[in-house]
């Protein structure tokens, strides 16, 4: 190369640099959108734990909101030596690894029968069940009032006012848009992987539970994270069904006892709303990596 | 070990006929070959024969058992798809062991079974690996282990070689003759490729449009083809067919292909063809190796004629050539010495020993 150049004569410029100098520049672009919007996503917690760190007083100061002045941990404290809040946390982790244990065992089964065993009016049958999810919710209460007013009447069973009702509840919006994703990840696999499997021996379960579940292992754990997450954040219904202060679940929780009539603690607002936000994102945190692992790779053919 | 029995095979998918009432008798330790274009109904009798698909007429025995409504597990055949279909997140021992331990097979006969197999296929070093981390002929192998590992009564092959690239799927193919030198098992075996079909079967079944054509040996089905279909499907380049009439002239038999081009009738042939004689439809059917380049020495039955070249294709060890007959691309096999070339008149050689007479309109070869 070098002697090539000095016998042209000519000082040496790659040619090739062309299809490099456009990725440098899509990168460039691609960076700044992306700290763009982590600056735009990130500003509300950001704001949320700079007010955690203020007493009352500074968060009422005409002072700049973004600047701390005193830092002080009362507000977690204050909180946290609360049982209340504990009781909140303790039903809303209750009712949510409930909800997603339960949403999981339905909806693996239900999407690997949808998926799998063609039957009559399964095609139908899967759309349906997606068709429910799209339901909203602000729609369902007022039915689910009066059935839980029939359920009462009819065999004396009070589900008004209980927070593990939200395990029975939160189902109707999970169990739908579970099987939904479990359903298009089971048509990925490929029909022979079944196939192999029935004639090796194995009979509908055993292939669930020996193949399907191990390589639709991603697709089980997106669904698990989003589960979660639904339950976990779940508002409307916790807030038209529950009352008692014992019986509500964190985010109604942190609404009704801290705002009291026109007053708002915001301080333990923020508090209360940055602690209840740190599960869904260590349970994020842990699962990511096999949420993006590919595992069918190998099945067929390369 | 068993043999395969159809009889009257039909399936249908709501209104339309895959396979339209088949019969065959597969004996035992045969290989048996279904080959023919895609949707021809081979994969479907695969898959019938598998019990992956539901019969829809007829009996499907094996090893004298009729299995129509018995599930896949019971039926003791072993099938090795086009995909592989390993399982992903299984390594190789394990999904070659996987059958065997649904049925509750002791560890020890398991692990025995398997090194056997491995070692039958050259996989041992394999062993510990995730499908993902091998090659497609390595795969491809695996998929046999698993098949061999269960000692089924009959092996099926649905296409096994055709994911692999042209020169995997030649050594594959001896590999997989090799297997069934050692392993003799009944074996079931569909391809498209009909040069698969001749170099592995003891038996070819050519289906076409959910019928069987012909069921013959590899030779059988190559020197005597039953109908057009069998004749143009099997040998490449295919066989040509050309336009004729068949007339008796002066006590002569001749077949006619137009005014300048006619041949005698070889004479163990004439009482075969007389009751043709001035039938409409009719076809000359002639493999490229019978048509040659003129030579000293003539045989008995071979007619010299020229023709104009239009395409000359080398191959190194022989050389085609195409020319036009009646309006239909006609090719012939040459010697690479003998001079060919496009555009220029060429004298050619036919060898009727070995020609076809066929009857275009119900595609019987006479």
């Amino acid at each position: 190369m070098a002697d090539a150049s000095i016998a042209s004569g000519a000082p040496s410029r790659p040619k090739y640099g062309s299809m490099s100098r456009d990725r440098a520049w899509a990168l460039r672009w691609s960076y700044f959108f992306l700290v763009l919007f982590a600056i735009f996503f990130l500003m509300p917690p950001i704001y949320m734990l700079i007010t955690s760190l203020k007493t009352s007083a500074e968060i009422s100061a005409a002072a700049n909101p973004w600047w701390i002045s005193n830092p002080t941990l009362q507000n977690y404290i204050d909180l946290l030596s609360q049982n209340q809040f504990l009781v909140f946390f303790r039903n809303s982790a209750i009712v949510s690894i409930c909800v997603v244990i339960l949403t999981m065992m339905i909806s693996v089964i239900a999407a690997f029968a949808l998926a799998r065993m063609k039957f009559w009016g399964s095609a139908t049958l899967a759309t349906g069940v997606f068709l429910t999810y799209l339901i909203p919710e602000t729609l369902l209460f007022i039915p689910l009032f009066k059935m839980f007013a029939w359920v009462n009447e009819t065999f004396g069973i009070q589900l008004m006012n209980h927070w593990w009702t939200m395990i029975i509840l939160y189902p109707t919006l999970t169990v739908p848009f579970a099987t939904w994703i479990m359903i298009g990840y089971f048509a990925s696999i490929p029909k022979e992987l079944d196939e192999a499997a029935l004639i090796d021996g194995a009979t509908w379960m055993q292939t669930l539970t020996k193949i399907f579940i191990p390589v639709a292992l991603p697709g089980i754990i997106a669904a698990t994270i989003f589960t979660f997450t639904v339950a976990w954040a779940q508002f409307l219904y916790p807030l038209a069904f529950t009352t008692s202060t014992s019986e509500l679940v964190l985010p109604v929780g942190i609404i009704t006892t801290l705002i009291k009539g026109d007053v708002f603690n915001w301080g333990q607002i923020m508090t209360g709303a940055l602690l209840g936000a740190a599960p869904p994102l260590i349970i994020y945190a842990f699962l990511m990596d096999y949420y993006i692992a590919g595992l069918t790779a190998g099945a067929t053919k390369g | 070990m068993a043999q395969v029995t159809l009889r009257k095979v039909v399936k249908k998918y709501d209104e339309v006929l895959a396979v339209r009432g088949i019969d065959l008798d597969i004996t035992d330790k045969e290989f048996i070959v279904l080959v023919g274009p895609s949707g021809c109904g081979k994969s479907t009798t695969l898959r019938m024969i598998a019990g992956l698909e539901e019969i829809s007429g007829g009996d499907i025995a094996i090893g004298g058992h009729v299995v129509n409504d018995v599930p896949p597990k019971d039926r003791d055949i072993a099938m090795v798809f086009q995909n592989y279909a390993l399982y992903p997140h299984m390594n190789v021992y394990e999904n070659m062991s996987f059958g065997l331990k649904l049925k509750k097979t002791p560890k020890d006969v398991i692990d025995q079974r398997v090194r056997q197999a491995a070692q039958i296929l050259d996989i041992t070093e394999l062993l510990d690996r995730k499908p993902k981390q091998l090659s497609g002929g390595q795969r491809q192998r695996v998929a046999m282990g698993r098949a061999i590992v269960r000692d089924p009564k009959v092996f099926l092959f649905d296409e096994p070689l055709s994911n692999l690239d042209a020169k995997l799927r030649v050594q594959m193919r001896t590999e997989i003759k090799k297997v069934h030198q050692k392993v003799r098992t009944t074996t079931v075996y569909v391809t498209h490729d009909q040069v698969e079909a001749m170099t592995l079967a003891d038996r070819v079944v050519v289906m076409n449009g959910g019928i069987i054509e012909q069921v013959g040996s590899p030779n059988d089905l190559y020197h005597s083809p039953a109908t057009k279909f069998v004749a143009g499907f099997i040998g490449s380049p295919a066989m040509n067919f050309i336009t004729c009439q068949l007339e008796q002239a002066a006590g002569a038999l001749r077949v006619r292909l137009n005014d300048a081009l006619s041949f005698p009738v070889p004479a163990d042939r004439t009482a075969r063809y007389t009751p043709h004689v001035g039938k409409p439809n009719l076809m000359l059917g002639l493999r490229p190796e019978h048509i040659m380049e003129t030579r000293p020495h003539t045989e008995p039955n071979q007619h010299d004629f020229d023709m104009l070249i239009d395409v000359v294709e080398p191959m190194g060890m022989e050389t085609l050539v195409y020319f036009t007959v009646n309006g239909r691309e006609v090719c012939g096999r040459v010697n690479p010495n003998a001079g060919a070339e496009p555009a220029r008149p060429m004298k050619l050689r036919a060898d009727l020993s070995n020609m076809h007479l066929i009857d275009d309109g119900t595609g019987k070869v006479l």
